[in-house]
């Protein structure tokens, strides 16, 4: 594939909450050698329905013809691209980072400066959490990784889109 | 009233207009075969489960319905795979029901348990476990609903066995209003006036007619359409029958066994007309150099066959008879006075192409498997409803029998499934027992499906099945010779069985030619003879399928000859 021409998309889907639903957008993306980046599932206020917010890469063609399948499939009602409209996305991370004494108090800070929280403290490390965009995300971690991270868990990205002005 | 689960799925089956199943029973579904028997319904009992499978898609194919197969749960379900594949990528209406473990075991790798639905979603259409009996009226309504509908395919429904005894209160369901499938029938009519412009632009126009015009019954307003805009039209292997061949503007199929005229049309075109096509490798070869100088106009009722291989100019969503019908309307408006004779050099090129480079062979000593169906073409009229197996059998089949019915060419186009043919004629003879059902076999693919021999030959179904024995594995030994260096690894298949022997321990009829002047007689002898019937002709054994394309080179890349 073209490395220029390949774009992030944050794929958003309206699914009917059934089981095996799932199984089939992830078929679909391995059996056609799709990439799926992150993919976060959960119902909506409509307990029949769920959303799928799912990040895949790709140059347009490839997109144009992952959005096609999904649509496709029976069991999706609606599938969402939010390239070029104006959203709100987040992603949630949990990590736990080494706090080595003379790290304490840099962490600390940023800690603080990201508005992100220490949910939980050991006797060598410091559990964050933290929410956010990609950039804040990716600047966040880009900081903390000198001073050794330990474990991580992510949620993968969810969007909303805004209201139309 | 309280029904048990078995008897719903009858009522249901009946109100689909459901009036033959293929299948194979088993213990999960011996509750549903206890009710089948009490119904109307008939059951072809077939010997291989994947028989079924094939045997309800040829029936589909002959009747323009949907077809029915039932198997049992865990074996039965696995065999039913190659046969629901092959219905998936032609795109035929099937559905396929499968016995499951009772719900209450499931997950528990009880004894003939197996997740068929999770096995077959990726060569399904849809398909369900259903998990209440309340449940199974509407997925059945649904599921044909999905075959039958947009772009057809293959619907699988498992049903767990304890759910065929439960009763519940049965209501037919309502009609089926599935807010996340609404296939688009009716393209866009901005999208047909730019069309209607190409076309009076175009001086090369060129038409694609794919399985889809045989599906949506559109080959009337092909023939209509060609003729208005006097373009010339090639089909797929799917499409064969969608176009008359006596006519000019016929041009042979296209693609990696294509004629010289097609093939070389899609370089030479400057408007290709893509109707039902889904642009697969076998048609376009090196896509790069495909139709490279002409627009692209691409119409099918599945949005996701468009702009998956081929760039396209301008793309139509709709069914392609309606969309057919609303270009000829168009087009009814519109002044053609002027096209005609512009494009007189260009059917000319194509006649001069024709008459160089025609489809040829040289019968000699040995009998020559074109020679047969060339024979078999004479002697039926072309009348005949014709399956086939895989492999060059099929190729010379599409090549030298002249499909000019939609619906008579009956083959495992995409997914090229051997032991398809014989299932296949024996669901199309169910379907049309007026008709001449021919399968053409090669003595590899006939052996994959033999034992359904047994199935024609108990329900009297006269199909007549036709062996071209080269003793290969005739299209892999091809591809060997002139790609491999001769080195034929395990594709020649000298042992055997006695074929006329064979057709006789199945209670059939076995002829055998093996001199070039014995074709006629055998073949003359075998379509009279109201019986399950093999003519094994024993033929040239090194003989080539041409033209022939290498596999991802340029389709003007051909070896003739
Ligand atoms: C189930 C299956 N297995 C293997 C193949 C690969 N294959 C394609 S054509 C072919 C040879 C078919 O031989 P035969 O049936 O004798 O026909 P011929 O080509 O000689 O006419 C094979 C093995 C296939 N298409 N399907």
């Amino acid at each position: 594939m073209d490395d220029e021409h390949r774009e992030n998309h944050i794929l958003s889907l309206m699914v009917e909450n059934q089981p095996g639903v799932l199984s089939r957008i992830a078929g679909l993306f391995s059996g056609r050698g799709f990439n799926i980046e992150s993919l976060c599932v959960a119902e909506t206020t409509e307990p029949n329905i769920s959303r799928v917010t799912l990040v895949t890469t790709g140059d347009m063609n490839i997109v144009e013809q992952i959005k096609k399948q999904l649509n496709k499939l029976i069991n999706v009602l609606k599938v969402f691209d939010f390239t070029g409209v104006s959203h709100v996305e987040r992603e949630l991370v949990l990590l736990k980072i080494r706090a080595k004494p003379e790290y304490r108090a840099e962490i600390l800070r940023l800690v603080d400066i990201f508005r992100s929280r220490v949910v939980d403290v050991g006797t060598d490390y410091y559990m964050v959490e933290v929410t956010g965009d990609q950039g804040k995300i990716k600047a966040f971690l880009d900081l903390l990784e000198p001073m050794g991270i330990k474990e991580i868990a992510r949620t993968g990205l969810i969007a909303l889109p805004r209201e139309k002005q | 009233m309280k029904l048990t689960g078995a008897k719903i799925l009858m009522q249901s089956l009946k109100e689909e207009g459901v009036d033959t199943i293929f299948g194979y029973p088993g213990g999960a579904v011996i509750d549903i075969y206890h009710e089948l028997v009490q119904t109307d319904i008939r059951h072809i009992l077939v010997r291989h489960e994947q028989g079924a499978v094939h045997a309800a898609d040829g029936y589909a194919r002959a009747s323009g319905r949907v077809g029915v197969c039932l198997v049992t749960s865990g074996p039965g379900a696995t065999n039913t795979v190659s046969g629901i594949a092959s219905a998936y990528f032609d795109s035929i209406p099937i559905v396929v029901l499968t016995g499951q473990v009772p719900t209450q075991l499931i997950g528990n790798d009880a004894f003939q348990e197996v997740d068929i639905v999770g096995i077959t979603r990726p060569c399904t259409k849809h398909n369900y476990l259903v998990t209440r009996v309340e449940d199974l009226a509407r997925v059945v309504r649904e599921a044909f609903h999905i075959a039958k509908s947009g772009r057809p395919g293959p619907v699988l429904i498992d049903l767990p066995k304890d759910l065929m005894s439960k009763k519940c209160e049965y209501r037919p369901p309502k009609d089926v209003n599935l807010k996340s499938y609404q296939p688009t029938y009716r393209p866009n009519t901005k999208q047909l006036h730019k069309v209607v412009k190409l076309i009076k632009e175009a001086k090369r126009p060129m038409i694609v007619a794919g399985g889809g015009v045989v599906l949506s019954k559109g080959s009337e307003e092909l023939r209509k359409f060609a003729e208005k805009i006097q373009s010339p039209v090639s089909t797929t292997l799917m499409g064969l029958g969608a176009f008359p061949t006596q006519t000019p503007l016929w041009l042979g199929m296209i693609g990696m066994h294509g004629t010289y005229r097609a093939n070389m049309s899609t370089a030479a075109c400057d408007l290709m007309i893509a109707i039902g096509v889904r642009f697969s490798d076998r048609v376009t070869g090196k896509t790069d150099a495909f139709a490279h100088q002409a627009k692209i106009v691409h119409i099918d009722i599945d949005p996701t066959s468009i702009r998956k291989n081929i760039p396209v100019t301008i793309p139509v969503v709709g069914d392609c008879r309606q969309t057919l019908q609303m270009l000829n309307e168009l087009l009814e408006k519109e002044d053609f006075s002027g096209v005609q004779k512009p494009r007189t050099a260009w059917i000319n090129q194509i006649e001069e192409w024709k008459s160089t480079k025609r489809l040829a062979y040289t019968q000699s000593d040995t009998i020559k498997p074109q020679f047969v169906i060339e024979k078999l073409y004479e002697l039926t009229a072309g009348k005949a409803l014709v399956t086939t197996e895989v492999g060059q059998n099929q190729m010379w089949t599409a090549q030298y029998y002249h499909f000019d019915q939609p619906n008579s060419f009956i083959t495992s186009g995409g997914l090229g499934c051997m032991g398809f043919g014989l299932p296949a004629a024996i669901g199309a003879q169910v379907a049309r027992p007026d008709k001449l059902v021919v399968d053409i076999a090669g003595d590899g693919s006939i052996q994959m499906n033999i034992q359904e021999m047994a199935t024609a030959v108990q329900y009297g179904l006269p199909v007549k099945i036709i062996i071209l024995n080269n003793q290969y594995l005739g299209m892999v030994r091809q591809w060997q010779e002139l790609f491999y260096n001769r080195c034929y690894a395990c594709t020649g298949m000298e042992h055997a069985p006695d074929f006329v022997k064979l057709a006789e321990a199945y209670g059939a009829v076995g002829l055998r030619a093996t001199k070039p002047e014995e074709v006629e007689e055998t073949l003359k002898q075998g379509l009279a003879l109201p019986r399950t019937v093999i003519m094994e002709f024993v033929v040239e054994r090194e003989e080539k399928v041409y033209p022939m394309v290498p596999a991802g080179a340029p389709i003007t890349d051909m070896l003739l000859v």
